[in-house]
């Protein structure tokens, strides 16, 4: 079965990327947004029958099920989606799936984090932190195994930044790619940001100058090439292809999409060029009947300025080691020959922590919609956009389009 | 001895890390399919069987990728920096993540031969496998 035309997404919400949440907690984002997107499609919560959330901190199980009742649904179909950056990406195919398979008719995409301010830690008396404190914050001490906490945080792959920075030193050692090269995806990047009110560095220009002159975090990527952490919350409706006509906004048809997971720790990815984000990419292109070559935008998931090269070359848009001399020769803005993450990317609108990557799809979708306001990409008919988790660990590619 | 996470160990995993103690780096091996997963776990992921045995490897390999890390990824290695965490692929195929040490990080290069030594973990009884790059014979540097 073939997802393409099933559904599409006729409505959205998103939330403004902040850099703290006040005392609002996730489940208050996640329902708000619900709320917010379900006016925009124009439709009523009874209307909502399938629902797709993702993990959220203070519950440890029971996401549906809460999220559900706080919100007043009472869905047909329900579940998690845990694949990181790739998950709000991975939402849209999976409420077209249910849609197609008759397993529900209007679908709930909700994506949200919040971010409170840490407190300081207590100052030791020693330069360094105890060493008895040993487990990295992001991962709970647990009974069970955790490869990840036994073979990868004990050298400090923990977070992102060590873990793309290697992804940077192996490619510039297979092909040729410059830092500059990689700091004019961050400045085109911004030029979008600077048309988008939403934005987190909306009124802050940049030149390739300040992101080489910025502080280099994990060799070779510097601060500006990292997405700075902020909170926020976004939601999609997906309904089925027959309820499209009564929607309030014009639909963003889905006409393909494809997934791909391919390990858990970097050590064991696939190489460069084989990895992931090919395989998702093909699939996307291949159901939705269209090549790269006809995609009028790209939204491409960018934790990092190299991220976004090499989704560039693997999901085909350039050939493999072209991608630093691919956005050298192309203006990216929305006005540009190539309009990539018109939005301003996660690196200039924000990394909303789990809407973060969704906000490559809202962007998609309300680009096709019309609704890009002073940014909007002109004559757009077929846009694509590309989730990613983990350290090139789980991708998702989705094509959308005007038509059906 | 350095400051590091501590890794959380199981009852399978207990070889390499008393391998390691003794300063001998083991990874399993497939008894039907002959493939060498890391890290080590209970099916052979090639071919899924169920017989893994310990062998010994020879400490050798290459640099696949790495990175000069200049603020702490966790705030332990905060008097470690800079920390160079690597990939590094083993002669007997699996890869690794690990830290390069006893080294200049500007004289780092992918695919530059390594070696494994051995370091005690700070308030641990535990000793975690790292590598330095292989001095060349005549070499006077200290690599
Ligand atoms: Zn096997």
């Amino acid at each position: 079965m073939s997802l393409r035309g099933t559904a599409a997404v006729i409505g959205l919400a998103e939330r403004a990327p902040q850099r703290y949440t006040g005392n609002e907690t996730n489940l208050d984002l996640l329902s708000g947004v619900a709320v917010e997107a379900m006016a925009d499609a124009g439709i009523d919560r009874a209307e909502v029958d399938g629902l797709l959330v993702h993990p959220i901190g203070g519950l440890p199980g029971f996401v549906p099920a809460t999220v559900a009742e706080f919100v007043g649904l009472r869905p047909r179909f329900a579940e998690v989606v845990d694949l990181g950056g790739a998950t709000g990406a991975g939402m849209v195919w999976r409420a077209a799936a249910a849609i197609g398979a008759g397993m529900c008719t209007t679908c709930l995409c909700l994506t949200g984090t919040r971010r409170r301010r840490r407190r300081a830690s207590p100052r030791t008396s020693g330069a360094e932190p105890s060493s008895t404190v040993h487990q990295p914050r992001s991962n709970p001490p647990t009974r069970d195994r955790s490869p990840h906490a036994e073979f990868d945080a004990p050298y400090g792959l923990i977070g992102a930044n060590v873990g793309y920075a290697l992804l940077a030193t192996r490619y510039a050692h297979e092909y040729e790619l410059s830092d500059a090269q990689r700091a004019k995806v961050a400045v085109d990047q911004r030029r979008n940001a600077n048309a988008n009110p939403a934005a987190i560095f909306h009124d802050q220009p940049l030149t390739i100058d300040d992101v080489l002159g910025s502080e280099v975090i994990c060799e070779p990527l510097h601060m500006l090439e990292i997405v700075m952490p902020a909170a926020g919350a976004a939601a999609l409706v997906v309904t089925a292809a027959d309820r499209v006509v009564d929607a309030a906004q014009p639909p963003a048809w889905l006409l393909g999409a494809g997934e791909a997971v391919t390990h858990s720790s970097l050590a064991q990815a696939p190489d460069l060029g084989e990895t992931g984000i090919g395989v998702a990419a093909r699939a996307a292109f291949s159901m939705a009947g269209v090549g790269p070559s006809e995609i009028g935008l790209a939204s491409l998931y960018d934790c990092y300025t190299i991220m976004v090269l090499l989704t560039l070359e693997e999901a085909g848009f350039c050939k493999a080691g072209e991608a630093g001399a691919f956005v050298e020769s192309h203006d990216l803005s929305y006005a540009g020959d190539f309009p990539l993450n018109s939005h301003g990317g996660q690196l200039s609108f924000g990394q909303a922590g789990m809407a973060g990557g969704m906000s490559h799809v809202t962007e998609a979708v309300r680009q096709i919609q019309g609704r890009g306001g002073e940014r909007q990409v002109q004559g757009l008919e077929v846009a694509y956009a590309h989730g990613n988790g983990g350290i090139i660990a789980e991708q998702v590619g989705l094509v959308f389009g005007a038509g059906r | 001895m350095s400051a590091r996470p501590i890794p959380p160990t199981s009852e399978l995993t207990e070889p390499y890390w008393d391998a390691a103690r003794r300063g001998e780096l083991v990874v399993q091996r497939c008894e039907r399919c002959g493939q060498r997963p890391f890290p080590p776990r209970a099916h052979c992921p090639g071919c899924g069987g169920p017989s893994l045995s310990w062998a010994p490897v020879s400490g050798r390999g290459t640099v696949h990728s790495y990175t000069v890390a200049h603020r702490p990824p966790h705030p332990v290695f905060a008097a470690q920096l800079p920390l160079v965490v690597a990939i590094v692929e083993l002669e007997e195929g699996p890869r690794m993540v690990t830290n390069l040490v006893d080294c200049d990080p500007a004289d780092l290069e992918v695919g530059m031969a390594v070696e494994a030594r051995f370091e005690p973990i700070d308030d641990a009884d535990m000793v975690l496998p790292v590598f330095t790059p292989t001095r060349r014979p005549g070499s006077t540097g200290t690599a």
